[in-house]
């Protein structure tokens, strides 16, 4: 489903991401772990196409697409949803307007019909019922007001309702306490653990992937993956730190 | 509380579906989608100002002489007069002799109902999507929203409906100069008294030279069956508009008024200078929306409208209240400063603003709270939006008289910038000469951050649709105050002048 080979990226002056390679199938679930700096997040926003995030070389292959051609809101139809480590407020718009003109024009540029008003709350109830997010929430403007927890829940909803291919998830367990994550680790299996569906799930803890389990883990160390392994080895990197591991 | 959110989106829904063929026309707007004119034949006052014009102007319309006196009066009045320039406006030199006074469709029909318009000003209409809710009620629609229309067109009223069901009600709605015929004595008795003659320049030529407009009274304790409104439309190539609305409330009466304008597009700049007055009664409340979005001129800051305004509404009465909403998005210079002369004990004056300006757009535009009666409150809620090379001002006045015990004011002026080549400023006047006033008054100024927009177009929304979400959002505590005719028109509108303006 996605192809990472080489990949080169730089904010600034400032290279980040130095020959990172990765490869995912469909129904595969997979973590990167990775000390402070290691460019996690850069490397979620690239995948986004985030201006500023620039290029210089490699390739990224999603589903058969040159992923480095698309523009970003491209790449969200394609079916790559970011799940933000800082969401995002928007004053004054609501979660369920700004959800359903999002979903609205993924599907117009695929080709599909727009969700009826009716449609759309239908699902955006599921959703949240899926991550037991009232919907007076989604009714309040998008993330505005929300604590840490619930704008990490948020993203979750959205990432039910937008239902992607590829979901990148940047810390989404942090600010959760344990009551949220296990919402949202429940959350993630539901929407994600899917046979035609992929999961990057970026994190520091050990935490989430005893809820989500991944089929690979990956350490990420100065702009590459120093080391792949199984479920054991985000054990290991608990026990022993990045440091010992990575080396 | 998940049936509230149902109503509410297929309400959206609907409204979408209501104004389709507006949309239909502003979708594809890259350009100003209103920039035609028609062919109608029209009937010119000579070029150029002086007494002859006024005289003009005055027999055209079969007025009597008082009428004729006032306009001379204030001719000679404005002839001694000179053109303000406090604002934060750049405006050329106007040649007030270089441009038609009056024009009025030929062979103007005297007529009860859309049915018997000239089909040809029908297709104006339907262009500038005024029939949307119009068809809707002619057609017998069961539920429709009823807004009864009085269209002027250039200069004169063509139609006005929904006679019959309003006179019923007592509420009286005709074009100015019908009124100044059939209700003389409150015409006289109102007319001036809110924004006297001598006010200021533009007020004083539209005294002399007022075209047409619109009078409305609604009698004691009646609330107005409908939302009245008024689609103004600038059409005669170099000809003025100069609108006068008169609006009372007697007692305990209620009245929503919507005002939408559109132009078409002329390269050289065409001048506005329009008089509303508002006045309330005891317990009368008047609620005011204008969505002006005239000829902005072009990408180069080419052509538009000068858009010189005076409205103001005097809440005469206790427990009045008159509220302004107006969405700018239009002319290439705006001066208005819808205000309220808060007289009454318990009164309140309300004013939200959107006002976005793009390309070489200039506006200077915002309020004026005027109290003198106790406990008066006012709320001024302004939100500017600059792009492009555009400067936009909010001016705003909060005084508070001597007498005027426990007032109370709340101001929040919030700027958004898009690019680093337009200006937003703020400037507030604030006197209290009464030491138990509470003012207050918040700032912001802002721009789209990245990290918004990259959020919005990451869940799937292109350049142009984020920027459009993040300044409705922006926008949205004026917005809601809109007419629900309105609003969907209005987020629109703030799309289409936009465009152009990212990336």
């Amino acid at each position: 489903m996605l192809k990472i080979e080489n990949l080169h990226a730089q904010v600034g002056d400032i290279e980040i991401l130095k020959g990172l390679s990765l490869e995912l199938n469909a129904g595969e679930i997979h973590a990167i772990m990775g000390p402070n700096g290691a460019g996690k997040s850069t490397l979620s926003y690239a995948l986004g196409g985030r201006p500023g995030y620039e290029i210089t070389s490699g390739s990224v292959n999603f589903d058969g697409q040159d992923l480095l051609e698309l523009d970003p809101h491209e790449r969200a139809a394609a079916g790559i949803f970011l799940g933000f480590q800082y969401p995002v407020e928007i004053p004054g718009v609501s979660n369920l307007q700004f959800l359903r003109e999002s979903l609205n024009s993924q599907r117009k540029s695929r080709g599909e019909e727009p969700l009826s008003g009716a449609e759309f709350i239908k699902l955006a109830k599921e959703k949240a019922g899926l991550l037991k997010m009232d919907m007076d929430m989604l009714k309040r403007a998008v993330n505005v007001g929300f604590s840490g927890g619930e704008k990490k829940r948020n993203e979750m909803v959205q990432m039910g309702i937008i239902d992607p291919k590829l979901a990148i998830l940047d810390e989404t367990d942090s600010g959760l306490d344990i009551d949220a994550l296990r919402v949202v680790g429940s959350g993630i299996n539901a929407i994600m653990r899917k046979p035609d569906k992929a999961v990057l799930l970026i994190t520091h803890y050990q935490r989430l992937l005893d809820l989500v389990k991944p089929d690979f883990v990956h350490v990420l160390a100065g702009g590459r993956i120093v080391k792949t392994g199984g479920p054991e080895l985000a054990l290991q990197l608990e026990e022993e730190g990045y440091e010992a591991v990575a080396a | 509380m998940s049936e509230v959110v149902k109503t509410d989106i297929q309400e959206q829904d609907e409204r979408a579906a209501m104004n389709a063929e507006a949309q239909a026309a502003v979708d594809n707007a890259s350009n100003y989608e209103f920039g035609w004119s028609s062919d109608i034949e029209q009937d010119f006052a000579p070029k150029g100002l002086n007494e002859d014009t006024v005289r003009f102007i005055s027999d055209k319309k079969g007025e009597p002489q008082w009428m004729l006196d006032w306009r001379l009066k204030a001719f000679r009045m404005w002839e001694t007069m000179e053109s303000p320039d406090w604002a934060k406006l750049d405006i050329p030199m106007i040649d007030y002799q270089d441009a038609y006074y009056y024009a009025e469709p030929k062979a103007k029909p005297k007529l009860n109902s859309l049915d018997e318009v000239d089909p040809e000003i029908l297709r104006v209409y339907e262009k500038l999507g005024i029939p949307i809710e119009e068809q809707k009620v002619l057609a017998g629609v069961e539920g429709a929203r009823k807004v009864a229309v009085d269209a002027v067109f250039d200069s004169v009223s063509v139609a006005t409906t929904f006679r019959e069901e309003l006179e019923e009600a007592g509420v009286i709605f005709r074009s100015i100069s019908e009124a100044i015929k059939e209700y003389p004595d409150l015409v006289k008795k109102y007319l001036g008294k809110v924004v006297p003659m001598k006010d200021n320049y533009f007020a004083t030529l539209n005294c002399a030279v007022f075209s047409d407009g619109t009078f409305v009274y609604i009698p004691k304790g009646v609330r107005c069956p409908m939302e009245l409104s008024t689609y103004f439309r600038i059409n005669a190539e170099n000809t003025g508009q100069f609108e006068r609305t008169l609006i009372v409330a007697d007692e305990g009466s209620y009245v929503s008024y919507l005002e939408g304008c559109t132009a078409p597009m002329r390269d050289e700049n065409q001048l506005h200078a329009a008089v509303v007055e508002l006045v309330a009664m005891d317990d009368a409340e008047i609620k005011y929306s204008t969505v002006q979005n005239w000829y902005p001129g072009d990408e180069d800051g080419k052509g538009g409208i000068y858009n010189f305004v005076t409205k103001r509404g005097l809440c005469q009465g206790k427990n009045s209240k008159i509220s302004w909403t107006q969405v700018e998005t239009g002319s290439a210079v705006t001066w208005k400063y819808p205000s309220c002369v808060l007289n009454g004990e318990n009164s309140v004056g309300e004013f939200y603003s959107v006002a976005l300006t793009n390309n070489y757009q200039q506006a200077d535009t915002g309020t004026k709270m005027i109290h003198n009666g106790k406990n008066s409150r006012s709320t001024i809620i302004s939100k500017g939006i600059s792009a492009g090379k555009s400067d936009n001002t909010y001016r705003g006045l909060v005084r508070v008289g001597a007498n005027a015990e426990n007032v109370r004011n709340f101001t929040q002026c919030d700027s958004l910038l898009l690019g680093d080549t337009c200006g937003a400023h703020t400037v507030p006047y604030i006197e209290v000469k009464n030491p138990t006033a509470q003012i207050e008054h918040e700032a912001t100024t802002s721009k789209i951050s990245d990290d918004q927009m990259f959020y919005a177009q990451q869940r799937g929304l292109d350049e142009e649709e984020a920027v459009s979400l993040i300044v409705n959002g922006f926008a949205k505590d004026v917005l809601k105050q809109l007419p629900m005719e309105f609003a969907v028109e209005a987020q629109k509108l703030l799309a289409i002048s936009l465009e152009g303006s990212v990336g």
